[in-house]
């Protein structure tokens, strides 16, 4: 019996991969050891861990910035050799080129995808609608504010419609209201244009908030400790207030207090 | 307003001149300047010994700018090349670059080839070490962030590279301008048959002193005018920035 329902298609393979960290000066450090984790088609994953765990850098190593020195990682069967537009991220610190203009960023890879100038504007333009930046498309980044700049940075990640979304603490440098506003944001857009998301957040309530399933790690050396799956009504308003919700931040964060112990 | 202080300088000199507490001799009014100014202006002296500077001191920056800055580029980028070029950098950095003149003038003579030469060796390494250290300082998550919209890693060091090591390779090459003006000059006045520092030396020794002091004046007033407008183009070049 096959079973077809894209929860089971796997698209990222990670197998054993080990890697480490090594500083221009000091010690080389552990950073990963023997993480395997399989994530499905179209799959919301957190990747929640305290800080030092290694999670970022599972995920540079998904997206191919990093050499795979022990193991391996496969996307649809095929081992990771590189970056590619296959594979958008996402930056804490947004990342956007500071003299290119909002639109100019958000066209800079439609600009590589070789398409027609008519059509780099047309995409553009709808993708900076979609994240609310409509009237700030000649704004240099350093004109706008945080929230705005992680908005223009996901609008040029989504414009070349990556099947796969890495993101790395994406609303860790905004404010509170800003990041709950960009969480249901996000959120929404998932659920328009699904794609398999890695999200990595040290945040337990924001993990619930979003992910479909939130893989704990554990502190140096970077392991998989648990894998909860999350089931819970997102589009609710008063989710944050949900007994439900309260629940598995409690299940999850009994996981995480061990290792942020740890890290200290 | 911001230039009052000139101005009183300026009245003040040609007081102290015309009140005969400093002798003529030493230094000449500045009515008498001016005069001597326009008499090489008209005669043309001015324009052809100008055109002669302007084209070394241009050529010599200009080439100065395009190897300063493919070579610091280059640095930033391979370690093979910073291994083998860098100290060489590094080491002659610091040396007086009037030092070559004699060097310059041994190789290539006494006319143009030598002044370009000169300003292109001194110009150079403030460029070179500008861009390195701006390409060094070029943030990972940029570098990745084209990576993954499709640039190829060679794509990456016209699209990323280059413009985030400019404000640095702006601050260089206003260093390398300054430069191109010291060069320049005092090549002039050692070995020349024409340009702007010939001619200061070649009025002074014939004890032209109005004349002479008309062109230093000439001299110091094109240095200070292109400082700012170069100030102004990355002004314009660099409004990205906050």
């Amino acid at each position: 019996m096959v079973d077809s329902t894209a929860d089971s298609v796997k698209q990222i393979a990670v197998e054993r991969v080990s890697h480490v960290y090594r500083p221009p000066r000091g010690r080389e450090v552990l950073a990963l050891e023997e993480v395997s984790l399989e994530i499905g088609v179209r799959e919301f994953v957190a990747l929640l861990g305290p800080s030092g765990c290694g999670k970022s850098t599972l995920l540079y190593l998904i997206g191919g910035f990093l050499p795979i020195e022990k193991g391996a990682i496969r996307i649809e069967g095929a081992p990771v050799a590189g970056p590619g537009p296959d594979r958008g991220i996402v930056f804490q610190h947004f990342a956007l080129f500071p003299w290119r203009t909002v639109k100019a960023n958000v066209r800079y890879g439609l600009e590589k995808l070789g398409l027609a100038r008519a059509e780099q504007e047309r995409r553009a333009q709808h993708f900076i609608e979609m994240v609310g930046l409509k009237g700030f498309e000649e704004s240099y980044p350093s004109q706008l504010s945080g929230g705005m700049k992680q908005r223009a940075a996901l609008a040029r990640t989504l414009a070349v419609d990556p099947k796969m979304l890495l993101m790395d603490e994406p609303f860790g440098a905004l404010d509170a209201q800003t990041r709950s506003l960009m969480q249901s944001e996000l959120y929404a857009i998932w659920e328009r244009t699904p794609k398999t998301v890695i999200f990595v957040t040290h945040d337990v309530q924001e993990a619930v908030r979003l992910a479909q399933r939130v893989v704990v790690m554990s502190a140096r050396p970077g392991k998989i400790k648990a894998s909860v799956k999350v089931e819970l009504d997102r589009n609710d308003p008063h989710i944050y207030r949900s007994p439900a919700f309260a629940e598995k931040v409690d299940e999850i964060w009994s996981l995480v207090r061990d290792e942020a112990i740890k890290a200290q | 307003m911001k230039y009052l202080p000139l101005l009183l300088l300026a009245i003040v000199w040609e007081l102290v001149v015309q009140l005969g507490l400093i002798s003529r001799d030493l230094l000449p009014s500045l009515s008498d300047v001016a005069k001597a100014g326009w008499t090489l202006l008209r005669e043309g002296d001015f324009w052809t010994n100008g055109a002669a500077s302007l084209y070394r001191g241009g050529m010599g920056l200009l080439l100065a700018i395009a190897v300063g800055a493919v070579l610091g580029i280059a640095m930033a980028w391979w370690r093979e090349v910073d291994a083998s070029v860098g100290p060489l950098v590094e080491a002659l950095y610091p040396m007086p670059k009037s030092a070559l003149i004699p060097v310059t003038v041994l190789w290539l003579g006494f006319g143009d080839g030598s002044k370009i030469l000169l300003i292109f060796l001194g110009c150079m390494l403030p460029v070179t070490l500008g861009v390195y250290n701006g390409a060094r300082s070029c943030e990972q998550a940029l570098v990745w962030s084209a990576r993954s919209l499709g640039a190829s890693r060679l794509r990456v060091l016209w699209d990323v590279v280059l413009p985030s090591a400019l404000p640095e390779l702006a601050n260089g090459i206003r260093t390398a301008l300054a430069l191109t003006f010291v060069l320049l000059v005092s090549s002039e006045l050692i070995v020349a048959r024409a340009g702007l520092g010939y001619l200061i030396g070649f009025l002074g020794e014939g004890g032209v002193y109005d004349a002479m002091f008309a062109v230093v004046l000439v001299v110091a007033f094109l240095g200070f005018f292109a400082d700012r407008l170069y100030q102004r183009l990355m002004h314009r070049v660099l409004a990205w920035r906050d």
